[in-house]
């Protein structure tokens, strides 16, 4: 199908973007890299009256790493994170996510503040978002408001931003030196919306957790930083333990059914990458049933 | 109280496989459909118009895209190259006769799509092997082939390349 009539704006820079969403509330809708809008126009689910387009706001745009935090501004491709050497050094944990984000044609328009805003659960960045500690900064005509990607997302396709707000960047604390990553998802096909997955920063010191942050993804309305993590941080980890994590997993998700996955499915394989996450990040694979 | 935006032509001016073009487009045409009916570019094929199956993969400003989920106001100032542009010019021809001696089209819906992200992947990774070659193609649908034969076409052609002295 083609998307309904609609009339276009090319913003000119972030004031006049406002000033558009400002003047046209609910019936206006940002146009980023139009991965999800178009589609989401094109089989007529949504019918903005006015589209503000931002692709041409050069402040929207670009890398940079001011002392221990990157900045990533929200008009940043998917394509852009894949090869960027500041991701891959300062957050590789986005590097290794990315890939796993739809296609080539699709990953060269799409952008992250346009994945953050529209908030599929299913979504691999928001839940990086969580595991990394992230900040998203959001600008409105009153001025600017710092999120923590904790409080971000709210629900199905649902976000704090409101619609008259333009996400502006994402702020990511640099990785530790001594820090490590997970990311893994299971999905049909390369490139598809996981049927679950996982995204993981982590400190490991003698081989145990200082510290660990794990969000699970397509497990429920939202991106979920699991709560068990903090059982399995300054213990030596055990199959036992490890196994009882798992299982309280389980009931920390409310995941959905549909025609990918039960919601059983969904948490028996949460559990799965659980396990496969703390024996990968600790480099020890008797955890995950291997031998030592 | 909210404004009313009047919906009208919006003049555009582009680059299409090197040849300037100028046109007044409504907002809701999309690049695939500006292609096809506008500039009579048919090569570009329509298949899903959600982005799923890649027929309608063209090039903008040397990068592919979904031409269905880009609309053609968006390409103001851009330099848009189509199957037409990659095949007149001469740069998949190679990549055209592995297709053909290879089977690699039966009823050729997916093949301009294909060649596209086929190119673009040997483009910016001459020695790509299967497992690269198909997860570059993994966005791109056909319903004929069973893949197998793209592949090994694609496998072909980036081997040929690798030993020609450019
Ligand atoms: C076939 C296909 C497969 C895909 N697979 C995946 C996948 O596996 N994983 C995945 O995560 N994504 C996937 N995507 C979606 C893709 O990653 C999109 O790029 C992304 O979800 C949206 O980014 P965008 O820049 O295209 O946003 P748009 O489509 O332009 O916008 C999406 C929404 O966010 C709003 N918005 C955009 N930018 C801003 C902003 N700066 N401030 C406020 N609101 C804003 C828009 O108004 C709209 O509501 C897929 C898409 C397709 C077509
Ligand atoms: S028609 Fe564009 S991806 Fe199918
Ligand atoms: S040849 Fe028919 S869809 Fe690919």
């Amino acid at each position: 199908m083609k998307a309904s009539a609609f009339s276009y704006a090319r913003a000119t820079s972030v004031a006049n973007a406002l000033d558009l969403l400002a003047a046209h509330g609910d019936s206006a809708k940002v146009l980023s890299g139009g991965q999800s809008l178009m589609p989401a126009m094109n089989l007529r689910l949504i019918n903005p009256e006015l589209l503000v387009d931002i692709g041409d706001l050069a402040e929207l745009r670009g890398i940079v790493l001011r002392g221990d935090v990157l900045r990533i501004g929200a008009l940043t491709r998917h394509v852009d994170l894949l090869q960027s050497p500041e991701i891959a050094a300062h957050a590789p944990l986005l590097t290794e996510a990315i890939g796993h984000v739809a296609h080539p044609a699709i990953r060269n328009r799409g952008t992250i503040g346009g994945s953050l805003a529209h908030a599929d659960p299913a979504s691999e960045l928001p839940a990086c978002m969580l595991a990394l500690k992230a900040t998203i900064i959001v600008r409105g005509q009153p001025g600017e408001r710092r999120i923590a990607a904790g409080d971000f997302f709210t629900g199905i396709y649902e976000t704090a931003l409101s619609p008259q707000e333009l996400l502006v960047a994402v702020e990511v604390p640099v990785a530790r030196k001594d820090s490590t990553h997970f990311f893994h998802e299971f999905a049909r096909r390369h490139g598809d919306y996981a049927i679950v997955g996982a995204a993981a920063q982590a400190v490991v010191r003698d081989g145990v957790f200082a510290d660990l942050r794990i969000a699970f993804f397509a497990v429920g309305d939202r991106p979920l930083l699991a709560k068990v993590a903090a059982r399995l941080v300054d213990v030596a980890i055990t199959p036992v333990i490890l196994a009882e994590a798992s299982a309280a997993l389980g009931e920390e998700l409310d995941p959905q059914e549909d025609q990918q996955a039960s919601a059983a499915m969904r948490r028996h394989l949460a559990g799965v990458l659980l396990v496969r996450g703390v024996s990968a990040l600790l480099g020890r694979p008797d955890l995950s049933g291997a031998p030592a | 109280m909210t404004m009313e935006a009047p919906i009208v032509l919006v003049p555009i001016s582009l680059q299409v496989n090197g040849e300037p073009v100028e046109a007044q487009v409504l907002p809701r045409l999309n690049l695939a459909d500006f292609l096809r009916e506008h500039l009579s570019l048919t090569g570009t094929h329509v298949g899903c118009e959600h982005g799923v199956c890649g027929a309608c993969t063209v090039r903008v400003n040397g990068d592919i895209v979904r031409s269905c989920l880009m609309l053609a106001v968006q390409t103001h100032r851009a330099s848009v190259e189509t199957i037409e542009g990659l095949s007149d010019s001469g740069e998949i021809a190679d990549l055209q006769a592995s297709f053909r001696q290879r089977n690699a089209l039966q009823c050729g819906y997916c093949t301009p799509g294909m060649l596209m992200t086929a190119q673009d992947l040997l483009k910016q990774h001459p020695e790509a092997g299967r497992e690269q070659i198909r997860e570059h193609l993994s966005g791109n649908y056909c319903r004929c082939t069973g893949y197998q034969a793209i592949v090994d076409a694609v496998e072909a052609t980036a081997r040929t390349r690798m030993e020609r002295p450019s």
